[in-house]
């Protein structure tokens, strides 16, 4: 038997499998008469989107397939390496061959969540109201510990009791992000899990 | 990673400490099987658990807990000893050659220069010799074997000098260095780490064939070698191994750090991180007015009139270029570019810092974005205490966490916590777009594949939305030093709602006269007329478009990958500058032949005047027969790599430290058994140390992570918690029976800190080893599980045990080595 490719297979898979195809294939052209199989790719018709990998550090390059749903949504269909990866060469490890199972999951946090000094729960808050009441204490944590000079007079402009702490799993772009806002608002004390 | 994953390939011998690559990095690993299967190459696994990695390795040496900077030190004597070095690397490439100031001492576990009071070395006193003014500079460092040059030294100062060199020297690095290692014979290897003198020889051996100019090894670690108050040390031990070998720059070789998230190496080049700037440059420390005191005091400085010390002599320029990028037209020459703007920390601020000052009620509020403190510790339980003495807690993630649940753990009352809890749903990966740079400093830039579900949000957009309203307020209200949260250019479409295409072009950098965005970090400059919010992702995102959304891979590597080296440069971008193995003008000869001519770095091309092959970390122009040209280190200010060096806190050369919990005292000056440097946090604080001996502690334990489970987020990923679904510490066989416990008992661990009653797994994968003639048992507890997941109940965290105290340098926490006790429930 000559040597397969997956792309061999999946061309010849694609759409219904005739005799002809399975003795390309290799079969012995009696079993393929016995059988005839009808096969459709799940991810037929799917749009091929590029992403990585949300784990570790290897960063595999991955294919998302989505097809969009009744209602328009993108849905998510599949999640497998880019075959065309110098990193992975198409293969993930249990973690990222499950990304599926962390992008899709019913256990997602869906609204903004306060909950009070003392309460026993969680009560449920607007974005409006939660960014608001975020904005407040941020300026009033800001504005009564910022040291503008510190004991031997040197110009100092830091906020010392604010804390940020986070990112390893968010992109560069945020990452940069998160760094430029929070050293505006006079942050030093800006960690992530690099020291952890 | 100097290096990068696919270059693993190309090793001859893969020396892994501190790492699991088969069950942490799986896919990693199928480029250390590839060397194995491909090329012949031997695998040495150092850890002390025989884990998948082991099983594959060609041999397994365990080794105690926080112990390799002894292995390393064994292995440095080795080399040196038998002369096993890359001789003309050593001598043209490092700073063997450079003499060391007479005031240099290392006497019984001390180095010179340490305060008693502060309970802190001043690193600047690891200094070089000054050679007599007027010498004359030298054709190459050593390579004649004598040589007297001029100039400067690493303090700073007006009259700058540059280091003497002179190999045969007494003083001279190279001696030092011999003298320093002599102590870590064999023996004394054995003593320390547990490895077997004659295992130890055996990797000796191996490891020495490295040297050859035809043989390349690489170095690989993890967080075995980080989560130590040792770690910087322990992880430069084996950097310096490695120059002496001659494998830095090379394909096949370098210092590989196989990190742990998606894009910590990403956010890490991006500096959420309290002592540096985007591109690593340092943050600004009291004192300094102006860019000029800025750059004199952050920046190194030429120790040779050869070095070029590109970091150093562009410093300015990458600094003022992000003060553009950030305050726009508001940072002008005449108001030193707005650096007033930037914050100057006090002191350390470091992770184990925001909570210690939480314990001291200094801190009101902290964002927690994607990270769980309750879970990754250290000392899991005083954390908890944190938290609650927080004002309020805003938790920013896409699942529950321990952190936004902390309020109501096991055994917590909430009405006793005051702290107020925000959570605030985040997107996931793949509903936003935006890069994600790997261990490789490989940037690939990904789609948004969905839309985000319900009422979730970018963690971006959460921050910028927030900023923009504490912007109003100041605007409205006014307060304390509004200036740089007013003049911060945000521009955006929508400040509130950022782009983070357009983030991307930002963090290019713009020529602002012309405003198109730079090719290179090279027309960079601190006149203000250019801009870059990263200097080393300059030429990312440039005029050409997107680089980092290249793919052009494996389907034709003779088009991609020409050199057949694995560079595969037009798949997606990696920094600085798309190169693909830094230090790589080190992979060549001094007159610009790769050492190894079968796997070449770069070249010197005679004929285009060119150096060919990867992009070359040198000027690509520079012919190497001109004896005028630099040194291959571009970045330091030696212009070689360092063996000696006074970039750490806690000494210039590696030396074998206990770890602060330890079941012996150091068998090489049991009088300075931990290091010196390392900060007491809590007693520092004014509460007790809380640190258990061996007496009440007898058994050593680390820390670890299975394949299945990332940290704490994949509680909630059904499939995985199918796999590994209960908490278990493992558990060595000779101790298990000397207990009576067998796998499937409920057990107890408790340190000095705080307990876990979890199941036992008895193993052999864990034994015991001889330690200074004392029998040690190591007992191995894996991290993942919490109160929250799928499977939750009362399961209390890993880290409770761990202990509030971080490497003298970094502050990472020493969760991978501490003192135990065990009892069967």
């Amino acid at each position: 038997m000559s040597e397969l490719t997956r792309r061999d297979v999946l061309k010849v898979g694609a759409g219904g499998v005739a005799l002809g195809g399975l003795s390309a294939l290799g079969f012995d052209v009696a079993v393929a008469e016995a059988t005839t199989i009808k096969q459709e790719l799940r991810i037929e018709g799917a749009k091929v989107s590029r992403s990585v990998c949300p784990y570790c550090a290897v960063g595999c390059s991955i294919l998302a397939y989505t097809r969009k749903a009744r209602n328009g949504k993108a849905e998510l269909i599949q999640i497998e390496g880019d075959p065309d990866s110098p990193i992975n060469e198409g293969t993930l490890c249990p973690k990222g061959a499950s990304a599926m199972e962390l992008a899709i999951s019913k256990r997602r946090l869906q609204y903004p969540l306060y909950r009070a000094p003392g309460a026993r729960e969680f009560k449920r808050l607007s974005w409006s109201d939660a960014l608001d009441m975020l904005a407040e204490r941020v300026k009033a944590a800001r504005d009564r510990t910022f040291v503008a000079k510190d004991d031997e007079g040197n110009v100092v402009n830091r906020t010392e009791g604010l804390a940020f702490a986070g990112g390893a799993a968010f992109s560069n772009e945020e990452g940069y992000l998160a760094t430029k806002l929070m050293r505006a608002l006079g942050l030093v004390y800006l960690e992530q899990q690099a020291r952890v | 990673m100097t290096n990068h994953w696919r270059d693993i390939r190309n090793a001859d011998l893969i020396l892994i400490n501190g790492g699991n690559p088969a069950e942490a990095h799986p896919v990693g690993f199928r480029w250390f099987m590839k060397a194995k299967v491909e090329r012949g190459a031997r695998m040495i696994h150092v850890d002390p658990r025989f884990t998948r990695t082991s099983a594959v390795s060609d041999l397994h040496l365990r080794i105690r807990t926080g112990t390799d900077a002894a292995f390393f030190g064994g292995l440095i004597n080795y080399v040196l000893e038998n002369r096993l070095y890359h001789d003309e690397y050593v001598r043209e490439y490092t700073n063997a050659a450079f003499v060391v100031d007479k005031s240099y001492s290392f006497d019984d576990g001390m180095f010179n220069g340490f305060d008693e009071e502060t309970r802190a070395y001043d690193p600047t006193v690891w200094k070089y010799e000054t050679a007599p003014a007027g010498g004359q500079a030298p054709g190459g460092l050593g390579g004649s074997g004598k040589s007297a040059t001029g100039l400067s030294t690493q303090s700073s100062g007006p009259n700058s000098t540059f280091a003497r060199t002179d190999i045969d020297h007494p003083r001279s690095v190279l001696n030092l260095m011999r003298r320093h290692y002599a102590r870590y014979t064999p023996e004394m290897v054995e003593r320390i780490t547990g490895i077997p003198r004659d295992q130890f020889l055996q990797v000796a051996e191996m490891v020495g064939e490295m040297g050859r100019p035809d043989k390349v090894m690489t170095q690989v670690y993890a967080v075995g070698l980080t989560h130590h108050t040792t770690g910087s040390q322990m992880i430069r031990a084996g950097a310096v191994l490695q120059l002496l070998l001659g494998n830095i720059g090379r394909p096949g070789g370098g210092m590989n750090a196989e990190r742990g998230h998606a894009n910590i190496q990403g956010n890490t080049d991006n500096a959420i991180s309290w002592e540096i700037l985007p591109g690593y440059l340092k943050v600004p420390a009291p004192g300094q007015r102006t860019v000029k005191d800025y750059v004199e005091e952050s920046a190194s400085k030429k120790a040779h009139p050869r070095a070029m010390n590109f970091f150093g002599e562009n410093y300015g320029k990458f600094l003022v270029s992000l003060l553009k990028t950030w305050y726009g037209d508001k940072a002008t020459k005449r108001n030193e570019y707005a650096f007033d703007h930037l914050p100057k920390p006090a002191g350390n601020a470091s992770w184990i810092s925001i909570f210690d000052q939480a314990l001291q009620g200094n801190m009101e509020g902290v964002f927690l974005s994607g990270m769980t403190a309750s879970s990754i510790g250290p000392d899991a339980n005083q954390v908890q205490e944190a938290l609650g003495k927080l004002k309020w807690l805003c938790v920013m993630d896409s699942l529950p966490t321990t952190s936004s649940e902390f309020w109501h753990a096991p055994g917590t009352d909430p009405s006793a916590v005051q702290t107020e809890v925000f959570v605030l749903p985040a997107t996931h990966w793949i509903e936003k777009d935006g890069s994600f740079t790997n261990s490789g400093r490989w940037s690939q830039w990904k789609d948004q594949v969905l839309q985000p579900e319900h009422e979730s949000r970018h963690d971006h957009w959460m921050l910028a939305d927030l900023f923009v309203r504490v912007r109003e307020l100041y605007r409205r209200e006014g307060g304390k030093f509004p200036d740089p949260v007013m003049d911060l250019t945000l521009d955006y479409r929508d400040p509130a709602k950022p782009q983070l295409d357009e983030i991307a072009r930002e963090v290019n950098g713009y020529d602002l006269k012309s405003g198109k965005r730079l090719e290179t970090f090279l027309d960079l400059l601190d006149d203000g007329s250019t801009s870059a919010g990263n200097w080393i992702y300059t030429g990312s995102y440039t005029e050409s478009g997107n680089q980092m959304k290249r793919r052009n891979g494996v389907q034709d590597p003779e088009k991609n990958d020409p050199t057949g080296m694995g560079f595969y440069s037009e798949w997606a971008w990696s920094w600085p500058a798309n190169r693909r193995v830094l230090y790589n003008r080190a992979s060549a000869d001094p007159r610009g032949r790769p050492w190894d001519p079968e796997r070449p770095g770069i070249r010197w091309d005679a004929g285009q005047k060119l150096w060919v092959g990867d992009v070359p970390d040198y000027l690509p122009d520079a012919d190497p027969g001109d004896p005028e040209s630099p040194l291959p280190f571009i970045m330091t200010g030696e212009g070689t790599g360092r063996l000696f060096s006074n970039g750490l806190s806690d000494g210039p050369l590696p030396e074998h430290y206990e770890p602060i919990e330890s079941p012996v005292e150091n068998p090489l000056h049991p009088e300075v058994s931990a290091s010196p440097a390392t900060f007491m946090y809590d007693e520092a604080a004014g509460r007790p140390n809380r640190f258990g001996t061996v007496d009440e502690y007898p058994y050593v334990a680390t820390s670890y992570r299975l394949t299945e489970h990332e940290h704490y987020v994949t509680q909630h990923v059904e499939r995985l918690v199918k796999l590994q679904p209960e908490a278990f510490v493992e558990i060595p066989e000779e101790l298990a029976r000397e207990k009576r416990i067998e796998t499937g008992d409920m057990v107890r661990v408790w340190s000095k800190r705080g307990k876990l009653e979890v199941r036992a797994l008895v193993t052999n994968r864990l034994g015991p080893l001889t330690i200074d003639g004392r029998k040690t048992f190591h007992i191995g507890i894996p991290i993942h599980w919490g109160y929250v997941g799928i499977k939750t109940g009362d399961h209390w965290l890993a880290n409770a045990l761990t202990p509030f105290v971080g490497d003298a340098t970094v502050r990472t926490p020493e969760f991978k080595a501490f003192l135990v006790n065990l009892e069967k429930l």
